[in-house]
């Protein structure tokens, strides 16, 4: 895609979007079908099911509170004192009071759903509404996060026993308080997911289309906050049984109310007894609460996918029994040849879907090699597949790629890196993200310069400067002292290069070095390129979508398609006489003399009013 | 910095008194009946509207919150309403006590969370199952719970620990040690779990950018890649879900010290609650809400001096 048809797209956007305002405005998945697939990924997982008919089965227990035990559970008979597990009619025994401990721990069981329902219905109601409000509405946000900040000092549990004289202990009043007190959480939550979906295009469509705030807010942004609320919810039931208990345990509230807290509290103390009185009470609130929080990671799993993998720094992985072959020969002249080269991707179910195909490449010394291909094509993947720094869910499935007669595929980590940097070395496209945030531009030229060569800190210090002065870099000093958001662009890019080029690379790999740029920055860029690699005799391989870019710099182009080189050669000839279909397509988008219109413009009223 | 630390400061003295204003209207509901307690059961209207009157609760709330205020500020919190005992000078014992047992927990979760929290982001494998089974273990049960099995086990069936009661460290440092090594393992379990969990996202999110791509091509050790950069651009969050761990582990540490029956600044709370000895709930809880945004200043501080996009100079 070349930079005139993506300028062509953005003037269409906003008169499809109007124009064909239902589908876009429906972007996301119809909420039936979201909720339909989510239930059923849930009815498959066990840890939902299990966990869930438990928790389904307290409830019922409790609702049978008054129906099962044969005693209420603030009957005290003082006969009964003390009685063991499975004495009829006290199927878990009685306490010291002799009250009967099977039908305190349904009562309490009530007691805990009714704290979960009230504080986490406080907590999601409250939260919410002002998550909406404060993440959809900006010109009310910074009032809103002020309130939260406030109620976030507030000292949680502390402000709940100090409450005491005003709730009397009543454990409902509690709860009540102990929402708000929890309302942070899901505020955050619900406000990041809001000013995420605002931000989002059909939003936008919707907005300029007239759907009023309210319709907006319901429809389409609750839709979207709803997995995370779900969760959160979840968790928050979790936490409010077990302050409850907590309270109960310390004695805040009436000991008429049978609950977790009061019993264990009160079995505790029996321990040298009957050790059963406070397990019994124990293992149904640890039964209730860790069912919770594993039904809500089932939820959280069914809801947002898989949680991030962790992110080993290895090279890249090869599929089992990989072993790097290629048909063709090895050819000597060439500084770098990929051959055959297969990269896949594991799909959820676990087959691989190869994005790059037999890839065959060929670089000599000095030369620069265009890599051309709309975004998807694979040239990207074959770049960092190529330097070995592929992310960990991508595989190598085949191929060869060889430098300076090393192997480069099923080396290890420790083996690319003495080549990294001194052998061959990378340009990224966005400058700004490809520089550590933390440390000032200096102290990472010089991590680079000492990785790839065997130089002092004050040598490496002067090597920098030298290179940032090379790089075009008019105050090197200042520079080299400076964070990277302290600089432009343009600026980042330099540094990038001079990083690139510390330890005298033979191969450089750059990435769309230019696409992230202001044109008037581009073409210096090309131009401080093309002189490096002159001065350090560097073959180039140049990644990019853009034709203008090859025609400037480029001696060999090879064009990609859908994972596969579709044709290869020297720039003159492709360009005087392009053999596949996709590279002529893609010659035919460039903005030249031929393609630019020859008719009229249109009237400008007429175009207003279609 | 200095400029960026004052306006901080100025924001969490607002907040303060926002907060303990808050608190403070919320418990003058209760002040009549307070009063109506302490006097007896047998009490008229008119001797509470005396005592009333006497204590200076019979002005409008306003006028009684910034009185306690401007006295908080010259360090006079009043004292007891029962025992007459100066609040202020009691406090620091109290804190001490409670602290003992939160700076020793909140050090080590630091430390192991980090650990695990960074080796599994970045090892994965077994590693990452032990960390996830952990974070898991610590949300899992209620920190009750925790508390009374280690207590039913090590303390009452092995006899290994002392079940209850605080030693003084300066009285006695073994003795110190074993008094609060189960209340730390408890508290331990839950703030560990919440820093390694937050510790591995962070991590994770870091070692995708972009940045660490382009320093491997560098030829930077993974090492370095892992300690240096990934760990430093994580240490933001981490540093802010340690501010909020030593706060809720501060708060939690009420109903651990009634299990374990420390003289902290929890059950100081609790029993001035229970009696309604309004002066030192007052006193609590501004230490409470100052120990809250004293933590949230620090983290913006240390915050604003780790990451040089905040960082004024």
């Amino acid at each position: 895609m070349t930079s005139q048809t993506t300028a062509s797209e953005s003037v269409a956007v906003p008169a499809v979007v109007v124009g064909t305002e239902a589908a876009s405005v429906d972007a996301p998945p119809p909420a039936d079908e979201v909720r339909k697939s989510v239930f059923h990924r849930l009815r498959r997982d066990p840890q939902a099911v299990i966990t869930a008919s438990i928790l389904l089965t307290t409830v019922v227990l409790g609702l049978l509170a008054n129906v099962l035990p044969q005693h209420g559970p603030n009957d005290v008979v003082f006969a009964n004192i003390n009685l063991p597990t499975g004495t009829p009619g006290y199927p878990m025994g009685s306490n010291t009071i002799g009250q009967d401990i099977f039908s305190r721990v349904l009562h309490s069981i009530n007691t805990a759903w009714v704290s979960a329902l009230i504080g986490a219905s406080v907590a999601l109601v409250v939260g919410t509404t002002f998550g909406l409000i404060g993440g959809y509405f900006s010109r009310l946000r910074s009032g809103v996060e002020w309130v939260f900040t406030v109620v976030m000092t507030l000292p949680g549990i502390l402000l709940l026993i100090l409450l005491m004289p005003v709730t009397g202990g009543d454990f409902r009043a509690t709860m009540l308080i102990y929402g708000f007190l929890m309302s942070p959480s899901v505020y955050r939550i619900v406000r990041n997911q809001t000013i995420g979906v605002s931000k989002e295009l059909y939003v936008d469509a919707a907005k300029v289309s007239g759907v009023t705030h309210t319709r907006i807010l319901f429809r389409h942004i609750l839709s979207v906050v709803r997995g995370p609320i779900i969760i959160a919810t979840a968790f928050l039931t979790g936490t409010a049984i077990g302050v409850q208990a907590g309270l109960a345990f310390l004695g805040v509230g009436s000991a008429e109310i049978p609950s977790f807290g009061a019993m264990i509290s009160q079995g505790f103390r029996a321990i040298n007894i009957d050790p059963l009185q406070f397990i019994w009470p124990s293992l149904f609130l640890g039964l209730i609460t860790a069912s919770i929080v594993l039904l809500g990671n089932a939820l959280r799993d069914a809801l947002e996918g898989s949680r991030p993998k962790p992110q080993k720094i290895s090279a890249t992985q090869t599929t089992g029994g990989f072993a790097a072959e290629a048909t063709e020969p090895a050819d000597p002249t060439a500084v770098l040849q990929v051959r055959d080269l297969g990269i896949a991707y594991q799909s959820p179910s676990g087959t691989l879907n190869e994005v790059v195909r037999g890839v065959n490449l060929r670089l000599r010394q000095g030369e620069t090699l265009g890599l051309v291909g709309e975004s998807g094509s694979g040239k990207t993947q074959t770049a960092f597949g190529i330097l070995g720094v592929l992310p960990l869910e991508a595989k190598v499935t085949r191929g060869s790629v060889l430098i300076a007669g090393n192997e480069l595929l099923g080396a290890s980590e420790p083996e690319l890196r003495q080549l990294r940097g001194t052998t061959i070395a990378y340009i990224p496209q966005e400058p700004m993200s490809n520089l550590d945030p933390v440390y000032t531009i200096g102290s990472q030229l010089v991590e680079g310069i000492r990785a790839a060569g065997d130089l002092t800190r004050p040598q490496a210090r002067t090597r920098a400067l030298e290179l940032l002065e090379r790089v075009g870099i008019v105050d090197p000093e200042r520079v080299y002292r400076s964070y990277p958001h302290e600089i432009s662009g343009g600026m980042a890019q330099r540094v990038l290069i001079a990083g690139a080029v510390a330890g005298h690379p033979k191969i450089l790999i750059a990435d769309e070095p230019t696409t992230a740029l202001d044109v008037t920055v581009q073409a210096e860029i090309l131009d401080l390129l093309r002189d490096l690699q002159t001065e350090m005799d560097m073959a180039i391989i140049m990644v990019t979508h853009n034709f203008g870019v090859v025609a400037d710099i480029c001696d060999q182009i090879a064009v990609m398609q859908r994972g596969q080189i579709v044709e290869t050669g020297a720039i003159d000839d492709i360009f005087d006489n392009p053999q596949h279909e996709y590279t002529q397509m893609l010659l035919d988008s460039i903005l030249d003399e031929d393609t630019i219109r020859q008719d009229p413009p249109a009237v400008v009223t007429q175009g207003a009013s279609t | 910095m200095l400029l960026y630390i004052g306006r901080r400061m100025i924001a969490g003295l607002v907040l303060f008194v926002v907060s303990s204003l808050i608190t403070f209207l919320l418990l003058s509901m209760s002040f009549d009946s307070i009063i109506a307690s302490r006097l007896g059961p047998g009490a008229t209207p008119e001797q509470i509207a005396d005592m009333a009157a006497r204590l200076g609760m019979d002005r409008p709330v306003l006028i009684q919150y910034f009185n306690w205020l401007g006295n908080l500020f010259t360090g006079d919190m009043g004292s007891s309403f029962f025992t007459g005992a100066d609040v202020a000078s009691q406090l620091p014992q109290r804190i001490s006590v409670t602290l003992s047992v939160v700076l020793p927990a909140l050090t080590l979760s630091a430390i192991v969370a980090v650990g695990l929290g960074v080796w599994a982001a970045s090892r994965g494998g077994w590693v990452d199952k032990v960390s996830q089974g952990f974070s898991l273990l610590g949300n899992l049960i209620p920190n009750l719970l925790v508390a009374i099995g280690l207590v039913s086990i090590f303390a009452i069936e092995l006899g290994w620990l002392p079940a209850t009661g605080f030693v003084p460290i300066e009285q006695n440092f073994g003795g110190w040690l074993r008094s609060i090594i189960i209340p730390v393992i408890t508290i331990f379990i839950g703030g560990a779990a919440n820093i390694a969990n937050q510790v591995r996202g962070t991590m994770i999110d870091e070692l995708r950018k972009d940045y660490v791509r382009t320093l491997r091509t560098r030829g930077v050790s993974p090492r370095a890649i892992l300690l240096k950069h990934a760990l430093r651009n994580a240490a933001g969050p981490a540093v802010t879900v340690l501010g909020l761990t030593f706060i809720t582990m501060f708060g939690g540490a009420l109903i651990i010290e009634q299990v374990f029956a420390l003289p902290g600044f929890g059950t100081f709370a609790f029993t001035a609650a229970t009696s309604g000895d309004y002066t030192v709930m007052l006193g609590v809880m501004s230490v409470g809400i100052g120990l809250t945004v004293g933590m949230n200043l620090l983290v913006d501080i240390v915050n604003g001096w780790l990451n040089p996009k905040a960082r004024v100079y």
